[in-house]
């Protein structure tokens, strides 16, 4: 009994870590990449890191996503599992600049 | 600055459709004038101080805060609401004949008045949050005044709409205005649950189940004005999870069901002491 739980423990650890882990870095209003590419029909485990002194929103319509991101900090979110495709998305606080898009294959 | 009266003009756009509904909602009712002043200053103070710890909430959880943080407001805000639901099914006819509340109703005003403050002070903090931090932003980043003097725009269109509601809902003939007020608390509340849902699933706390559901965004953007006043009355989502369709459901057929129950327990009442 105690194996079958260990073995049901070990593999949910699996599940999690194949979340597959991308990461996002805003500098000077920009994001980088700004084109990532990810696997489709997985979900994503997305990191961002904001390396300005100053607030992001992260937000993508097209993800259904929204996120504040404060000056100097980084956050979590989960995307997906997508279907192939292009996904935008923007810094709403400095929309000109940080734009990119998320692409599924 | 057209850019920043946009984006200051849509998130006090939510607060101010919040409020101008439960204004309307409530007018009759002593002293929720009173508490909803106090629960805007409330938001407001308590938007200063999480915006200067927006660094610490995000990082908490491991990355999490901020969505644990969301839908714990936006839930709490959903139960207020329907509070204020169920108690206006039992108490909205003896308002709207015109009667002073008196007796034990006065302590009854008294927690419902504290409701009120709770919903408006949610509803700013946290759309105010944000705010802050954008406005924030911009200040720290030189602080072009055309930029601030945008952000002031936005605000002040922002307050203009949700008073348009307000005073919008008031020409409505009493005899329908219970229960129109009580559908758009109730869609209002619905829309929480569901945004609630959307913070828990970005967390990964929940599953999505199928995730879009529909993809109405060619249709009806959530970025255009009708998508963005829509969003903020009845939660339109145009690519909305499973999951958050399940909270929208639950959460309206619960309140619909105490506010049925309420109204039945109050008429019981009536009879019984119509009889003794």
């Amino acid at each position: 009994m105690k194996n079958i739980l260990f073995a049901a423990l070990l593999l949910s650890l699996n599940a999690v870590a194949a979340d597959a882990d991308y990461t996002l870095v805003i500098r000077e209003h920009r994001f980088q990449p700004s084109e990532l590419i990810v696997p489709s029909g997985k979900k994503i485990k997305l990191l961002i890191v904001n390396q300005d002194a100053t607030p992001e929103e992260f937000e993508s319509h097209a993800l259904n996503r929204e996120k504040v991101i404060a000056g100097n900090s980084q956050a979590t979110l989960y995307v997906g599992p997508l279907d192939a495709g292009r996904y935008p998305f923007v810094g709403e606080f400095h929309e000109i600049s940080a734009a990119g898009v998320i692409v599924a294959r | 600055m057209f850019g920043t009266s946009v984006i200051v003009f849509r998130e006090v756009l939510e607060a101010a459709i919040i409020i101008g509904i439960i204004a309307a909602a409530t007018r009759g009712i002593p002293g929720s004038r009173r508490w909803m002043i106090a629960g805007v200053l409330a938001g407001l103070a308590g938007s200063a101080v999480l915006a200067r710890f927006a660094d610490v909430i995000g990082s908490l959880a491991s990355g999490i805060g901020q969505e644990i943080f969301n839908a714990i407001v936006l839930a709490l805000a959903v139960l207020m609401l329907a509070w204020h639901n169920i108690w206006m099914a039992s108490h909205g006819a003896v308002l709207a004949s015109g009667a002073r509340a008196v007796g034990s109703d006065v302590r009854d005003g008294r927690r419902a008045c504290s409701v009120l403050f709770l919903i408006v002070g949610l509803a700013v903090l946290r759309e105010g949050v944000e705010t802050v931090l954008f406005l924030y932003g911009i200040v720290v980043t030189g602080g072009q005044s055309s930029m601030l003097l945008g952000g002031l725009f936005g605000m002040s269109l922002g307050i203009t709409a949700g008073y348009m509601i307000y005073a919008g809902l008031l020409r409505v003939p009493l005899r329908w205005f219970f229960s129109a007020t009580s559908v758009l608390v109730l869609l209002l509340a619905a829309g929480m649950a569901s945004q609630s849902a959307h913070f828990l699933i970005q967390a990964d706390l929940l599953p999505s189940l199928a995730a879009p559901l529909w993809d109405t965004s060619a249709v009806l953007p959530e970025n255009g004005l009708p998508g963005i006043v829509l969003h903020s009355l009845i939660g339109y989502d145009a690519r909305p999870a499973g999951m958050q369709i399940v909270f929208y459901l639950t959460a309206l057929i619960a309140i619909l069901v105490g506010m049925k129950w309420a109204k039945r327990s109050r008429l019981s009442i009536h009879s019984i002491t119509g009889v003794v």
